[in-house]
C-alpha cells in the first residue's frame, strides 16, 4: 500500500471505527517504504528495499483493553480486526492504569516530510554511494559505509473524536575510511529530512582527512583531561541523560530523584552549568518532529533544562492524574543550545587537552550517578598550546554526563548529529569540557 | 552489544530520526492465532514464484525467506499486570545475486503478485549497485536438500500455556519480593517463535520451527535515609527451550553462597534470594580498587566470552565488513592460519556449536540453507577457527560455509552472525567451592552488569551484580561498585582453571546487535565457573548533586 494522504487515512479510519461496539476504540494505521546500501572494502556489501503497512485496533470495555492488527484492507478484514480486538478485550485483565482516550484536538501540520527524499530510488542511492567511493579512492583509502532513506505515514483516530496524521521522510549516511593495513580510521555521519542537503562526497572527504591525520598515533597516559567533544561524540554521550521521566524520579530511582527526600525530585535545581539549555521543538527546521504524541497530546516546544536548571519532567497521562498535574509528553526531539565559540577557537584556547571525534560502546555503570563507560574512536588528537599536536591512541573513559555538563568551559553552534549506536539524531553543539576522566588506554583503531 | 531500551524517547522514533519500524513485532494478534501454522504447500508455491521471477530477470542465484515471527510478552509490576502483548510479523525477504552483486527486497504483501514484484525489486537493486563495481560475490558451493524440516526439541510450547498461568506465576514472585521488603519489583516472561521457510535456487526447501523463552525480574530496594538504591535481576537465562524451563528441578541447581540454575529455573526461589541479596548489597562496603583474582560464574562469564571471543572471531569483522559500525577485530586471517596465536592459557578451549540443546542459537539450518554443526575456535589456548558464511568461506580456505548466516526478520537481509560460542569445562574435577578455597584475595562475580569493549576488542570493562569478596579461601561478604578492566589476550591468558562439566551452564541474550540497519540475534554462551588471576578492578562510585 502506498503512503496514504491525510484524507485517505481519515476515510479508512472512519470506516474502521464504524464497525466498533466497544466503550472506547482507537485505531492506528502506519506504513513505510525505504531502502539502504551498505559498503565495505570499496564495494557494495548488501543493499535492500522494504515496504510495510499495518493497521491496529484497540478496543476497551471498562478498564479491559484488547488489541489486534492486520495488513489487509478490504471491508471484511477491517470488520474482522475490530471484532477480534473486542473479543480480546473481554478476556483481558483489568488495567488499573488505563486512561480513557482523548477527544478532538487540533494539531499543527508538521514539517517532517520531503518529497525529494521520498522519491529516492536504488539508482539515486547508488549514485550517492559512488560519490562517496570517489572521495575514498582519491585519498587512497578503503571505506565501509551505510546510506539509508525511508518515508512513511502514521495516523490515529478514536471514537471520542480524535484524529491525527503525520508523514515524514529522512536520509542518513555514515562512512568509515581506513588504510589497507587498518592502522588509521576516520568517520563522518550526516542526517537530513531533505536529501538535497546530503553531500556524500564532502562528508567522506572529512572522514579521509581524519584518517590520514591519525597516522602514527602515540600513547599518552590516561587521566583527567580537558576535552573538546565534536557533536558526534557529544550526542552519543548525552543521549543517556535525555530521560526526564517524572514517575521514576518521584519513585526515587532516577538520577533526577532528590536523595533522601521521599517523592521529591530535582525539579527547579541547578542540575548543570548555566551555559546548558536543552529543549524539544517539533518545528526545529534542522530536526523537525511530529506534532502529536502516541496518546494524542499535542507536542509543543518544551524546555527540559534552561540555564542549567531542571525545568520540566515528563508526566504520562496516568501519572499526571495521580499527581494532579498537567500531562507532559516526553521529548519528541532534543536540541541543545550552543554558544559562540568555533571549534578552532576552542582548540586555540586549550593549553593541554584532547579533541574527540567519536565515542564508542557507551554503557551505564551506575544509574544513580549516570556513570557511563565507553571509548574514543576514529580520530583522537592531543592539543597542546592551542594547537593540534599529534594523533593519540584511544582511551576508555568513566564519566557521568551530569558531571560533564557541570564542567562546561565553552559551547559552539549546534549541529544535527547522529548517535553512533541508537542512530538517532540530535542537535548538539561542540563542547569544551574540563576534567574528563579517561581511565585506561586501548590499542584499537 | 545489546540494543538498549529507548522507550523513553518514543516520540523521537517517528520523525526526528527515521520512521517507525512497523514490521518488527508491530502487529498485535489474537493469542489463538499464535498456534495456527501456515500451510507448507502454499509457502512452496509462493517461494517458487519468487525464485522463477528472479531467475527470469537475470539473477544467477536467489533465496526466499517467508517468515512468521511471533512474540508474546507478559509483564507485571508489584501486584499488577502492566502489559500483555501478542504480536506477529509476517512477510517475505528475497535475496538475489545479479551481475555479481547482492540485491534484497522485502514486503509484507505475501501474495503471488507480491512475490513477483518483490523479486523484481531485488534484482533491480542488485543491478543498480553492480554499476559501482567491486569484486563479484563468490559463494561456497551448497547442495540443495530438497524438502526438509527442523523443529526445536521443546517439551511444552510456551504459547500454549494460558496467559493467566504466566500472570499468576509472576505475581506470586512479586509478592515474595514485596514481602521481603522490596520497594519495587518488575517481572516478565518473553517468548518467541520463529516459523521460517527458506527456499533457494540450489534446490532447498527448509521449514523450521524455533522457540525461545526468557523469564526475568528486577528487585529494587532503597535506603530511605540516603536515597541510595540497588537492583538485582534474575539468575535465569534466555534459553532455546519451551515453558518447561520454568518447572524447577533440584538436579538442575548449583548450590552455594547463591543458588544458580542450569536447564530448569526456579523463579520463586530465585526472587526470594535476590530480595535478600539486594538488601545486603545496599549495606555492603565499596570495593578497594586494585588487582584481584576473579572467580567468574557462568551467569557472568557468558557475556565476557561473547564480547571478547565471540565478536572478535566473526569473519566479517576480521575482513572489515563491520568497520563502519560494530568495528573490526584484533584477530587477522594470518593469526588464525599461523596456528600459533596464543589467545589464552592452556585451560582455554572454546568452540562454536549451532546444535547445543537448550541454546538460543540452535537451528537445523542457517538462513542461507546450510546445515549447522560444531567446530573449534580456540584449542588449548591457540586460535584455530573463525565463523563464516557462504560468501566468506573461500576466504578462509574452507570448502563450505560454517552455517553462520542469520536475519532477525523477513524484512532484514541475512548476514554473518555469531553461533553459540562456549568455553569447554575443565577435565579435572573441580566445583566452584573448590576453586574459591584456593583464592587468597579475590572476588566471586555472579550475573552480568554493564559491559563495554572497543571496536577491535582489545580493551574491555565489565560490571556484574553480585560481588563476593574472597579472603584466604573464604567468602567474607558482598562488596559493591565493582568493575574490571582488562585486555582480551592478557585476560584469557590469566585463566588458571575452569570447573568441571557438573558446573556447566548457559547464559545468553535475545538481543545481540550488529549490522546496518542494526539487527539483533539470540545467542548462548556456555561455561563452567572459571578463575582469572591478577585482574585490574576499579571502583565505579561517584556522587552527583
Amino acid at each position: 500500500m502506498a503512503i496514504l494522504t491525510k484524507e485517505e487515512a481519515q476515510a479508512l479510519l472512519k470506516k474502521v471505527l464504524s464497525y466498533s461496539k466497544a466503550d472506547e476504540c482507537e485505531v492506528f494505521v502506519g506504513g513505510s517504504i525505504g531502502g539502504n546500501i551498505r559498503t565495505a572494502l570499496n564495494a557494495v556489501s548488501t543493499a535492500g528495499e522494504t515496504d510495510t503497512t499495518s493497521l491496529s485496533v484497540s478496543s476497551t470495555f471498562g478498564k479491559k483493553t484488547g488489541s489486534a492488527s492486520i495488513n489487509e484492507f478490504d471491508d471484511a478484514s477491517l470488520e474482522k480486526v475490530v471484532r477480534r480486538s473486542e473479543e480480546l478485550a473481554q478476556l483481558a485483565p483489568e488495567n488499573p492504569e488505563h486512561m480513557p482516550p482523548l477527544g478532538p484536538a487540533t494539531f499543527k501540520d508538521s514539517i517532517t516530510f520531503n518529497a525529494d527524499t521520498a522519491a529516492m530510488t536504488p539508482d539515486t542511492r547508488a549514485d550517492l554511494i559512488a560519490q562517496s567511493m570517489k572521495a575514498t579512492k582519491e585519498a587512497g583509502l578503503v571505506q565501509a559505509g551505510f546510506l539509508e532513506n525511508s518515508s512513511g505515514f502514521s495516523a490515529t483516530m478514536n471514537n471520542k473524536g480524535l484524529f491525527a496524521y503525520n508523514k515524514s521522510s529522512g536520509v542518513t549516511f555514515s562512512v568509515t575510511t581506513r588504510d589497507d593495513a587498518g592502522s588509521i580510521s576516520g568517520y563522518a555521519a550526516r542526517g537530513f529530512t531533505d536529501i538535497k542537503k546530503l553531500d556524500t562526497y564532502g562528508a567522506t572527504k572529512i572522514a579521509t582527512i581524519k584518517a590520514n591525520a591519525s597516522k602514527n598515533a602515540k600513547a599518552i597516559e590516561p587521566g583527567k583531561y580537558t576535552v573538546i567533544l565534536e557533536p558526534t561524540a557529544g550526542a552519543y554521550m548525552l543521549e543517556n541523560m535525555f530521560r526526564f521521566d517524572a514517575r521514576s524520579a518521584e519513585e526515587g530511582r532516577s538520577f533526577l530523584s532528590k536523595k533522601g527526600v521521599k517523592g521529591a525530585t530535582r525539579l527547579g535545581d541547578q542540575l548543570v552549568d548555566e551555559k546548558v539549555s536543552i529543549y524539544s521543538d517539533p518545528f526545529n527546521p534542522d530536526l523537525p518532529s511530529g506534532t502529536w504524541s502516541g496518546d494524542g497530546l499535542p507536542l509543543e516546544k518544551t524546555y527540559w533544562i534552561e540555564k542549567g536548571i531542571l525545568k520540566n519532567l515528563s508526566y504520562s497521562r496516568y501519572w499526571a492524574q495521580q499527581k494532579g498535574v498537567k500531562p507532559v509528553p516526553g521529548p519528541s526531539n532534543i536540541i541543545m543550545e550552543g554558544g559562540n565559540s568555533t571549534l578552532e577557537e576552542m582548540i586555540a584556547s586549550t593549553e593541554r587537552g584532547i579533541l574527540v571525534s567519536r565515542l564508542w560502546y557507551i554503557r551505564m555503570v551506575d544509574q544513580q550517578s549516570l556513570m557511563l563507560t565507553g571509548l574514543t574512536r576514529d580520530g583522537t588528537f592531543l592539543i597542546e598550546n592551542g594547537k593540534i599536536k599529534a594523533p593519540v591512541k584511544n582511551f576508555r573513559f568513566n564519566e557521568s554526563p551530569i558531571i560533564m555538563l557541570n564542567n562546561v568551559e565553552a559551547l559552539g553552534k549546534p549541529e544535527r548529529a547522529i548517535s553512533v549506536e541508537s542512530y538517532r539524531s540530535y542537535m548538539i553543539p561542540p563542547m569544551k569540557i574540563r576534567e574528563f576522566n579517561f581511565t585506561s588506554l586501548s590499542d584499537a583503531v | 552489544m545489546k540494543r538498549r531500551d529507548f522507550i523513553f524517547l518514543s516520540g523521537l522514533g517517528a520523525s526526528a530520526m527515521m520512521l517507525p519500524d512497523l514490521s518488527a513485532f508491530g502487529r498485535s494478534i489474537d493469542p489463538q492465532q499464535l498456534l495456527d501454522p501456515i500451510d507448507i504447500k502454499t509457502k512452496k508455491m509462493l517461494a517458487d514464484i519468487a525464485l522463477n521471477s528472479a531467475k527470469t530477470l537475470g539473477a544467477s542465484y536467489a533465496d526466499v525467506r517467508i517468515g512468521r515471527y511471533l512474540s508474546q510478552n507478559v509483564s507485571t509490576r508489584e501486584q499488577r499486570v502492566q502489559n500483555v502483548s501478542n504480536s506477529e510479523s509476517f512477510g517475505v525477504g528475497i535475496r538475489v545475486i545479479a551481475n555479481g552483486c547482492w540485491g534484497f527486497a522485502a514486503t509484507n504483501d505475501v501474495t503471488k503478485d507480491g512475490m513477483a514484484k518483490t523479486a523484481a525489486r531485488a534484482v533491480a537493486v542488485a543491478k543498480a549497485n553492480a554499476k559501482i563495481g567491486g569484486k563479484p560475490v563468490d559463494l561456497a558451493p551448497q547442495k540443495g536438500y530438497g524438502e526438509v524440516s527442523w523443529k526445536a526439541p521443546i517439551e511444552k510450547n510456551a504459547f500454549e500455556v494460558p496467559i493467566k498461568e504466566k500472570v499468576e506465576l509472576l505475581l506470586a514472585a512479586n509478592a515474595i519480593a514485596m514481602k521481603g521488603g522490596a520497594n519495587f519489583v518488575n517481572s516478565g516472561i518473553s517468548t518467541i517463535n520463529e516459523q521460517k521457510y527458506f527456499a533457494s535456487t540450489d534446490g532447498s526447501y527448509i521449514d523450521q520451527d524455533i522457540h525461545r523463552i526468557s523469564p526475568n525480574f528486577s528487585v529494587t530496594k532503597s535506603d530511605p535515609t540516603t536515597g541510595e538504591f540497588q537492583t538485582q535481576s534474575a539468575l535465569s537465562s534466555p534459553m532455546g527451550l519451551g515453558f518447561e524451563y520454568l518447572t524447577p528441578s533440584e538436579s538442575e541447581k548449583v548450590k552455594g553462597i547463591v543458588t544458580r540454575y542450569k536447564q530448569r529455573y526456579d523463579i520463586l526461589e530465585d526472587i526470594a534470594q535476590a530480595t535478600r541479596n539486594v538488601g545486603e548489597k545496599l549495606k555492603s562496603k565499596s570495593v578497594e580498587p586494585g588487582k584481584y583474582d576473579l572467580v567468574l560464574d557462568p551467569s557472568h562469564l557468558w557475556l565476557t566470552i561473547h564480547e571478547s571471543v565471540g565478536h572478535p572471531t566473526e569473519l566479517d569483522r576480521v575482513l572489515g565488513y563491520e568497520a563502519n559500525f560494530a568495528g573490526t577485530s584484533f584477530v587477522s586471517l594470518d593469526k588464525v592460519k599461523s596456528g600459533t596465536f596464543k589467545y589464552g592459557s592452556e585451560h582455554v578451549n572454546i568452540h562454536a556449536d549451532k546444535l547445543q540443546k537448550g541454546s538460543l542459537g540452535a537451528v537445523g539450518y542457517d538462513d542461507e540453507g546450510v546445515k549447522c554443526g560444531e567446530w573449534e575456535i580456540i584449542k588449548d589456548g591457540i586460535l584455530v577457527g573463525l565463523q563464516a558464511t557462504r560468501d566468506q568461506a573461500k576466504v578462509m580456505g574452507l570448502s563450505a560455509s560454517q552455517g553462520c548466516c542469520y536475519a532477525d526478520g523477513w524484512d532484514s537481509v541475512q548476514f554473518q552472525r555469531m553461533p553459540n560460542v562456549s568455553l569447554k569445562p575443565g577435565k579435572t574435577p573441580m566445583s566452584p567451592d573448590d576453586m574459591i578455597k584456593n583464592v587468597e584475595k579475590g572476588i566471586f562475580i555472579v550475573n552480568n552488569g554493564s559491559f563495554s569493549i572497543d571496536q577491535q576488542r582489545y580493551n574491555f570493562q565489565f560490571g556484574g551484580q553480585l560481588f563476593y569478596e574472597i579472603k584466604n579461601g573464604k567468602i567474607v561478604g558482598q562488596v559493591n561498585d565493582v568493575a574490571y578492566q582488562a585486555n582480551t589476550r592478557e585476560f584469557w591468558n590469566s585463566c588458571t582453571g575452569v570447573c568441571d562439566e557438573k558446573d556447566y551452564r548457559l547464559g545468553g541474550s535475545f538481543s545481540d546487535g550488529k549490522g546496518q540497519p542494526q539487527q539483533v540475534s539470540a545467542v548462548s554462551h556456555g561455561s563452567s565457573t572459571a578463575r582469572f588471576n591478577g585482574v585490574n578492578v576499579i571502583n565505579t562510585k561517584k556522587k552527583i548533586g
